[in-house]
């Protein structure tokens, strides 16, 4: 077990865990931010997408003893209102069925837009393929990932 | 019958009803008499007044509606509240919509599955708004000494128009409260055409909670002093546990204790969906879900194999019957041996009209094919979990089910516990697709609780749930086909079987529309456990069935569209045979939809096109698929689909569920299998397990509904059997090779020079 200062959706926090303990769990089992989500534990599926300092990451795949010094930020930070440009989008298009990998979907939707605001058709694709949505409700993301392009 | 009069007493609805307390805000427009405005927010009303179990309303007009089934994504949880505040006649911008816990003395049919949903509950709720409506009106009457038949509603608010009187719902809930509940028989339906909520498309009552992040499932839900558990299961089917090393674990950081769970006692009577693949597992508990998946890695456990065993098992009759369960390591390699067998020896008659032996034996050629498809895993996108808190004689159980009736005699007789003392809590779930359904994860939660006397989260890893079995079987069809010398069927074939079920449905079309037919099942026994998966059969049995149409049509030289509708035309106007169970004249115009709505005869420069259609759960779809060869690989470019299934509750959220049935059959069809060597699963997770993903999904999909004045009728599954034919003709005008043999990646991968 170590101490890690971590900075939490612009909230410093301390947490004493196993050096090798992913974010993932941090997030979820120690911080009580329960909208990243478990799907696969080996960076398949992104369900448990988060940005650390504005990079999309599986934080199920990334070990909490190389995020200290890192800006975190998670579905719950990402905006305070929840009136992002992709979550108003994803309201919008009413994108979601079950809603368990939208918030993996959503950080990687907003990681995109943040570096490239008019993806083509191809670059969504390629920065969404990590992301898979069961429920296949892929046409609808690509579709308000356009809309939310638009506002920005 | 609708449960309407079950009323409790105040104390344990207050229980029922708890999660709306607490001075959560809600948005909505004062009722009684104010000028609505959308901006003006009201806190939760000081007293929630009780219509019936479905509807409580608050003084000053909020209304809460309970969605009584269990959501995994279908949207049940608005399209359900959505009939309900259609008749009750409030305005869908003041309704907060609950989800009920399992509570059978309250509600009817907590079950998601079959596509039944919205079709069950349609009269019942429909029912139940209505007679909430006429106890405010009733309430009304008293309140203001004038004639019931004298009082209208609209949107919320009573009126009597001769002196004036007008009132919010709020106003007259405390008294609608006590009053007795009208005869349900005596209670007036609305016409259909003044709907003014159902038919006009409202968004996911839970859509901001979901891209927030917020807490909805139970692998969310967190209590005090709760433990996480992690389990390990057998590593291959045939295999049992022999001992484990405790002590391989239990000196851990973080880990509590180590132990054997047994998931059904010996003498428990196992009902129709108590599948469980493996009857013990070994579960370990500790501080935190990390500590307890690290743990896993490090037990020791020997394994042996299980022998032959029969346990009985009620059917979904209630009729008793034992299963057995063969011993053996099983191969993928073997079971399409088996299945090749089985294909070649005489099945069991399921339905013969006319003289089919004849007329194969007077036919000028015969065309045969056999079509075949793989084990399917579901792969929920949020992996088997549950939450249970079991102290002494209680118990609460909070975690994914499909169907929670169907566990509870389970857990009464594991947890030795009364079922009045077990209370299932219903989480929203991270996907289904039939396999929750098998809730045998709810007892093993229940029962690690129980043996430490604390509230524990139990979840399995995406290895364990992909290895857990409860697949989607193995399946194998044969079509044979008579024709004249002329081309004029003469009769058709079909012998269909799998692993451990056999796919046919025996009076599905063609059955109606061909004089000699002949329909045969066969199965083979297994020790991989199996369960429904979207649409059970009909997920394999469309696909073989409506690929061999198409092939069949172009040997006759005929348009596929056209030949469908012949044959439909001939089941409509001289059916063939008795217990046809479809409607031809239904299915014929979800194809003729189809036609006009993707241009059928105007096929696009680089693209090729194929059809199917199948009928399901009640309703009928067609589809027509587009695809392109692009850099030597398939591109789905369109899809378009014709549903008929009766009046749509809900437009646009039928619609989403409907393109996901889509993508989740194209994805099985390119790519979806689960192999077997030596018993072990060959695929534990999504680097091997290929999924569909965004780029694979197609471009473009449209979803069109059959207006209609019938009831409702299934949606979550009929759209997903026509995609693998659809997709499977398409590909074939696309590559001049027909696909008999899902997935159908590999094959593909085969084709030389594709689109060269």
């Amino acid at each position: 077990m170590a101490q890690f200062s971590l900075n939490i959706n612009g909230k410093s926090v301390q947490v004493d865990v196993d050096p090798n303990t992913p974010l993932l769990w941090v997030l979820r089992d120690h911080l009580d931010l329960v909208g990243t989500k478990f799907g696969c534990g080996i960076a398949q599926c992104g369900a448990c997408t988060v940005h650390v300092d504005g990079e999309a990451v599986r934080s199920c795949s990334y070990p909490i003893s190389i995020v200290e010094d890192k800006k975190v930020v998670t579905i719950e930070g990402l905006s305070e209102k929840g009136d992002h440009p992709v979550q108003k989008a994803w309201v919008e298009h009413d994108v979601p069925q079950c809603g368990y990998c939208q918030s993996g979907q959503i950080m990687s939707a907003a990681s995109l837009l943040a570096r490239n605001p008019k993806p083509t058709d191809e670059e969504i694709t390629s920065a969404m393929n990590g992301n898979i949505c069961r429920c296949g409700t892929y046409t609808r993301i690509k579709a308000a990932i356009k809309t939310a392009s638009q506002t920005l | 019958m609708t449960l309407l009069n079950k009323k409790l007493d105040r104390r344990s609805f207050l229980k029922v009803s708890g999660l709306a307390g607490g001075g959560m805000m809600l948005s909505f427009s004062w009722l009684a008499g104010c000028k609505p405005t959308p901006e003006e927010v009201l806190t939760m009303p000081d007293e929630w007044f009780e219509i019936n179990s479905y509807i409580k309303i608050g003084e000053n007009g909020a209304v809460t509606l309970f969605n009584p089934n269990p959501e995994f994504g279908q949207n049940v949880k608005t399209s359900l509240p959505m009939i309900l505040a259609e008749e009750l006649d409030v305005d869908w911008k003041n309704v907060f919509v609950e989800q009920a816990d399992f509570y059978p003395e309250r509600f009817d049919r907590q079950f998601t599955g079959g596509s039944q949903s919205v079709r069950a509950a349609w009269t019942p709720l429909r029912t139940a708004g209505a007679t909430a409506r006429q106890l405010i009106v009733n309430a009304a009457a008293q309140s203001w000494n004038v004639p019931v038949a004298e009082i209208t509603t609209n949107m919320g608010t009573v009126e009597h128009q001769a002196s004036g009187k007008k009132a919010g719902y709020g106003e007259m809930a405390s008294l609608a409260g006590t009053l007795d509940a009208p005869d349900p028989e005596t209670i007036k339906l609305k016409d259909n055409a003044d709907f003014k909520i159902i038919g006009q498309s409202k968004k996911n009552v839970d859509l901001q909670k979901i891209v927030t992040g917020k807490p909805m499932f139970s692998l969310d839900h967190k209590v005090e002093a709760m433990k996480y558990a992690a389990i390990v299961h057998p590593p291959a089917f045939g295999m049992k546990l022999k001992s484990f090393d405790k002590s391989s674990v239990t000196s851990l950081p973080g880990i509590q204790d180590a132990f054997k769970v047994k998931i059904f006692k010996d003498d428990y009577g196992r009902n129709f969906f108590d599948t469980t693949t493996f009857p013990e597992i070994i579960a370990i508990v500790g501080n935190s879900t990390w500590e307890v998946l690290q743990a896993k890695k490090s037990l020791q456990a020997e394994w042996e194999e299980a022998p032959e065993s029969t346990f009985p098992m009620a059917g979904r009759g209630g009729q008793t019957r034992d299963i057995s369960v063969p011993g053996g390591l099983e191969n993928s390699s073997t079971h399409k041996e088996k299945m090749a067998e089985f294909q070649r020896k005489p099945g069991n008659v399921q339905r013969k009209d006319g003289d089919p032996e004849a007329a194969f034996r007077k036919a000028a050629r015969v065309i045969e094919r056999t079509y075949t498809a793989p084990f399917l895993a579901h792969n929920t996108m949020e992996p088997m979990n549950c939450f249970a808190d079991v102290k002494g004689d209680r118990a609460i159980i909070y975690g994914p089910t499909q169907a929670p009736d169907f566990i509870m005699n389970a857990l009464s007789s594991s947890l030795e516990l009364p079922k009045e003392n077990i209370q299932i809590n219903l989480a929203r779930m991270g996907g289904g697709f039939g396999r929750r359904a098998y809730s045998h994860h709810m007892v093993e939660a229940a029962l690690i609780s129980q043996k430490i006397q604390a509230p524990v989260k139990m979840v399995y890893t995406r290895e364990d749930d992909m290895s857990a079995g409860v697949y989607r079987p193995t399946y194998s069809a044969t079509y044979r086909a008579a024709l004249d010398e002329n081309n004029n069927l003469l009769a058709l074939h079909v012998k269909a079987g799998g692993i451990p079920e056999s796919p046919l449905h025996a009076n599905r079309f063609p059955a109606g529309a061909i004089d000699n037919y002949l329909a045969e099942t066969w199965q083979i026994e297994s020790n991989i456990t199996i369960g429904a998966f979207r649409a059970p059969r009909s997920n394999f049995i469309a696909g073989a069935e409506q690929s061999f149409l198409d092939e069949l049509a172009e040997e006759m030289g005929k348009d596929p569209i056209a030949f469908r509708l012949g044959l439909l035309k001939r089941a409509e106007t001289n059916p063939v045979g008795e217990n046809n169970d479809y409607d031809p004249k239904r299915y014929a115009g979800v194809l003729e939809l189809v036609r006009d709505k993707s241009d059928w005869s105007n096929v696009p420069d680089g693209i090729s096109r194929g059809v199917s259609a199948y009928f399901c759960h009640n309703s009928y779809v067609a589809e027509v698929v587009d695809v392109s060869i692009k850099d030597r690989k398939p591109v789905v470019e369109s899809v378009y689909a014709a549903v008929d299934c009766g009046i749509v509750v809900n437009p646009d959220a039928a619609a989403n569920m409907g393109e996901g049935a889509i993508v989740d059959g194209i994805g099985n069809a390119f790519y979806g299998e689960m192999a077997f060597e030596n018993g072990v699963p060959t695929k534990t997770n999504f680097d091997k397990y290929r999924m569909i993903r965004h780029g694979e999904a197609p471009k473009k999909i449209e979803v069109h509904f059959v207006e209609s004045k019938e009831d409702p009728t299934g949606l979550g599954e009929p759209l997903f059997p026509p995609v693998f034919a659809a997709l499977g003709n398409s590909l074939y005008k696309a590559t001049g090779k027909r696909l008999y043999e899902q997935p159908f990646q590999p094959q593909i991968l085969q084709i030389e020079n594709l689109g060269m």
